[in-house]
């Protein structure tokens, strides 16, 4: 299917649910949190679309003040097209689905998102920190984030002044 | 008890005879069996295996690698040091046995290499932890500076005194 197929069959299933299409290379659309497990279960099970592998998920801050994003990029082993899914995240209060049950995939991704950007992925079965210590604070990955002096006793920074 | 039958050391002729303090036989033996233990830790570890390996065999010096901190005299640190590593090498070197030796191989362990200034996760040199005995520069060091550097240890080994406490 062609970009403008698959974003009309979503539009016409989920009215008003796309706020911003475009092609980046790939074709993605913007969407709101708030529908996203439901229709990520649709896209994959849908017999036109069938967007069974979820090859990435990735966090993203655009930088200061800005709302944070999440991405994930699908694709369809039988009929080969891509869509990629952008949904914007309250910096303050960072919360999305999961879709960890859906692609199972997801489940490291979203855990490593987690730990690097602190987007919490509701309903998810073991959200954990995936690479750094339990005990770490703070989002690395964030634009706003200070590396810490010391860690457990452990200067951090080069100059140990 | 037929002690009358084993022949005096003496006459077994004196090829077999050593004689020295007992310091020096001491130093001499752990100089050349220091066995090593086998962790790497990031890119410096392939360096590490590939000097452990035929071409450069670390067992022609005695070395051989040893997968319980118990049984190994030397750590070698071989690669970047995380926090989250690093409180798993103090707890491992304290594991060890005395007396016992640490070297810092590559960039990334002496200094935190190229990590040292955005490295948010990295310790920027393991001697913070533990105590380092020889340090390896390169990024990663070739087999040939690995070895320089563990002859240099053992050296230093030699060089010892164990039993009457002088370094
Ligand atoms: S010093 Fe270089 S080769 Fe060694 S672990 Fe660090 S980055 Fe890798």
């Amino acid at each position: 299917m062609t970009a403008a197929e698959i974003k009309s069959l979503i539009s016409g299933k989920f009215a008003g649910i796309i706020r911003e299409d475009g092609e980046d290379p790939n074709p993605f659309i913007v969407i709101d949190s708030g529908r996203w497990a439901t229709l990520a279960r649709w896209m994959k099970a849908e017999k036109k679309l069938l967007l069974d592998s979820l090859h990435c998920v990735t966090g993203y801050d655009p930088g200061a003040e800005q709302a944070l994003e999440v991405r994930y990029n699908l694709f369809s082993m039988t009929h080969r097209h891509w869509l990629e899914i952008r949904i914007a995240v309250d910096r303050e209060e960072p919360q999305v689905p999961s879709v960890e049950k859906i692609w199972r995939t997801a489940d490291w991704q979203e855990r490593e998102i987690y730990d690097m950007y602190g987007i919490r992925f509701i309903g998810h079965r073991d959200l954990r920190r995936i690479l750094l210590e339990d005990d770490w604070e703070g989002w690395p990955l964030r634009k706003d984030y200070v590396t810490p002096r010391t860690y457990r006793g452990m200067t951090v920074p080069k100059d140990k002044r | 008890m037929k002690e009358a039958n084993i022949p005096a050391p003496a006459t077994t002729g004196g090829d077999n005879i050593f004689i020295g303090t007992l310091d020096k036989l001491i130093s001499w033996a752990r100089s050349t069996s220091p066995w090593y233990f086998q962790f790497g830790l990031a890119c410096c570890a392939i360096e590490m295996m590939a000097t452990a390996a035929s071409r450069h065999d670390l067992e022609r010096i005695g070395m051989m690698p040893r997968s319980s901190p118990r049984q190994a005299d030397v750590m070698i640190v071989s690669g970047t040091v995380t926090l989250k590593m690093a409180t798993r090498i103090e707890r491992l070197y304290d594991q060890m046995a005395e007396p016992k030796y640490v070297i810092s191989m590559g960039s990334c362990a002496t200094s935190g290499g190229p990590y040292w200034q955005h490295g948010y996760h990295v310790l920027k040199g393991v001697d913070q932890i533990v105590p380092v005995d020889v340090y390896i520069p390169g990024c990663p060091p070739r087999p040939e500076s690995l070895l320089e550097g563990l002859l240099k240890l053992q050296e230093k080994i030699r060089n010892e005194k164990p039993l009457s406490g002088k370094k």
